[in-house]
């Protein structure tokens, strides 16, 4: 960190990114700025609305619900997914040709595209073919994530769970191999348990990939879109209409431009927000 | 206590191949056995599913689509970030720290956000239903992606060989090709992979850039799913073919995800 030299040229480096990032980033960025402020009837004729959709937006109740159900989702899988992807990166065996197999089968979920594991949980789930659903109903309980709110939030909670822990396994995993075989040693000799190795070893040297799993997996939740979907197309009713897809059914469906733009600047900043929270808070512990 | 959990990883994978395996278990099925009977394996296997995947131009030039843009997006995504990173890891210039911070913010803004906006670009700049259109819409969180990857990498390699080879009189486009990309060889790796993954694994932008001639595999799958009713197997089988690039391509980098998670930074 301290090496750095300062050379303004360095921008010269930077260009092509900047160029190409705020292609994707700023243009359409200022569209929906644009949007936002603006009413149109049709025929690419606009009127100054000011500030009227954004009160809309965060005075509506169909935006408080989706935001709530989105904070609820969000902490539900957080809650889930970090633990049990510490619980399991911790179990996994540290060196031999299980650790490619475990690697390999773990990334398995995160490479399939997002919509095939919304259609694959929907095949996994019914009631009638999926395997899942067949063998609920078969303990004797009434699952049926078509009709019912809450086995629809169980199976959308359960697909996050199985389609991100294992980044965080991968994450803890390799925060976990990097503790030199000393530390252990060294805390043999002092007679640690393994709740104290846990605590005072593993747990301080996983910190920094920790904070990016969370990170990750706040961002992504955040924005899940796809794969609820595909699986529940956001109902039973609005069961498990999530800030995107409430979103995309304002912009593109009743095609509301105005306050589809306000509502997606809204969302931004809330995750920006957030991260920039994490982002700072990530940084500060890396300075020192 | 040790003997249990011994068991963790294998019993968690078992949990995670259970939705996968009914996928492959569905698309060697017939419609009328998906829907008449319910069976742990398919009674009487057909492979029709596939045969119609292989033979419709519908269906298999979606997978070349597919991977023609991932590896585009892949491809410049590297290339851009690289002389970035090393920008970011050597040097101090004005205004570093908050360009690095509003790269980042790009991998937070949310897809839905900018699908009609996109779409509008796009269309202006009549790139519109191109793979080009859609790699290039992808650059939006994989370059940030990339530059946070390589730059981790960079950062673990002492300035001191830099300076070695300047004193070796090697001038600086010449280091950077035969010296320091060789030795961040496995960040590259990593960074591709990473690419690779969240392009060809996001649909929304994907699906909103394209409509015929540049259509990804994944968008004919929920069109189908929509036209023809219910086309399960057919489903399931298209679906059980995109598994495969992403199985393949975790094989390959098995040895560097580990390590690349711990030199990196992702």
């Amino acid at each position: 960190m301290d090496k750095k030299t300062t050379n303004q040229k360095a921008w010269l480096f930077v260009l092509p990114v900047i160029i190409l990032v705020a292609f994707n980033a700023i243009i359409p960025l200022m569209t929906v700025v644009n949007y936002s402020v603006q009413e149109t009837f049709g025929d690419n004729v606009f009127f100054w609305e000011g500030v009227k959709w954004f009160e809309a937006v965060l005075n509506s109740d169909r935006f408080h619900a989706s935001l709530g159900r989105q904070l609820l989702f969000t902490s539900i899988i957080l809650a889930i997914e970090v633990p049990l992807g510490v619980a399991i990166a911790l179990t996994m065996p540290k060196k031999g040709v299980w650790v490619s197999v475990c690697l390999v089968f773990m990334a398995m979920p995160l490479l399939i595209p997002w919509n095939v594991v919304g259609a694959m949980w929907n095949i996994f789930a019914l009631p009638d073919i999926g395997l899942l659903g067949r063998s609920i109903n078969a303990l004797g309980i009434d699952y049926n994530f078509t009709s019912q709110p809450i086995a629809a939030w169980f199976t959308t909670v359960l697909m996050d769970v199985w389609h991100w822990t294992s980044l965080v396994v991968l994450l803890a995993y390799a925060g976990l191999t990097s503790i030199p075989d000393a530390y252990y040693q060294a805390a043999k000799i002092d007679g640690a348990g393994p709740w104290a190795v846990f605590r005072y070893i593993q747990l301080p040297k996983m910190k920094r990939v920790l904070t990016i799993a969370i990170l990750l997996r706040f961002m992504d939740s955040f924005m899940i879109y796809t794969e609820p979907f595909v699986l529940t197309g956001g109902g039973p009713g609005n069961a498990t209409t999530f800030l995107s897809i409430d979103l995309v059914k304002i912009a593109l469906g009743q095609f509301d431009l105005g306050p589809a733009a306000a509502m997606s600047l809204v969302y931004f900043l809330i995750v920006l927000l957030v991260s920039w929270l994490f982002y700072t808070l990530m940084m500060k512990d890396e300075a020192q | 206590m040790r003997q249990i959990t011994k068991f963790v990883p294998a019993l968690y994978i078992v949990l995670l191949m259970m939705p996968i395996y009914w996928l492959i278990n569905m698309s060697f099925k017939t419609t009328n056995e998906i829907l008449g009977t319910f069976s742990l394996w398919p009674n009487e296997i057909t492979f029709d599913n596939y045969i119609k995947i292989f033979t419709d131009p519908v269906w298999y030039t979606g997978y070349f689509n597919s991977l023609s843009y991932v590896t585009l997006n892949m491809v410049i995504s590297v290339s851009v970030a690289l002389p970035a990173a090393y920008a970011f890891s050597r040097y101090r210039f004005l205004g570093d720290k908050h360009l690095f911070f509003w790269l980042l913010t790009n991998r937070m803004a949310p897809p839905a956000v900018f699908a009609l906006p996109f779409f509008q670009l796009y269309s202006a700049v009549s790139l519109f239903d191109t793979p080009i259109a859609v790699a290039l819409a992808h650059c939006l969180f994989n370059i940030p992606l990339a530059v946070w990857i390589l730059e981790g990498f960079m950062s673990g390699i002492p300035k001191e060989l830099d300076e070695t080879a300047y004193v070796d009189g090697y001038s600086f486009p010449r280091f950077f090709v035969r010296i320091f990309i060789p030795t961040i060889a496995a960040g590259i790796g990593v960074a591709m992979f990473f690419c690779f993954m969240f392009s060809w694994v996001e649909l929304l932008l994907a699906k909103t850039l394209t409509s015929v001639a540049a259509k990804p595999i994944a968008a004919t799958m929920t069109r189908t799913a929509s036209s023809s009713g219910y086309e399960l197997g057919l489903l399931a089988a298209a679906g059980t073919l995109t598994i495969i690039p992403g199985a393949f391509v975790i094989y390959f980098v098995r040895n560097y995800i580990a390590k690349g998670f711990a030199l990196g930074r992702v």
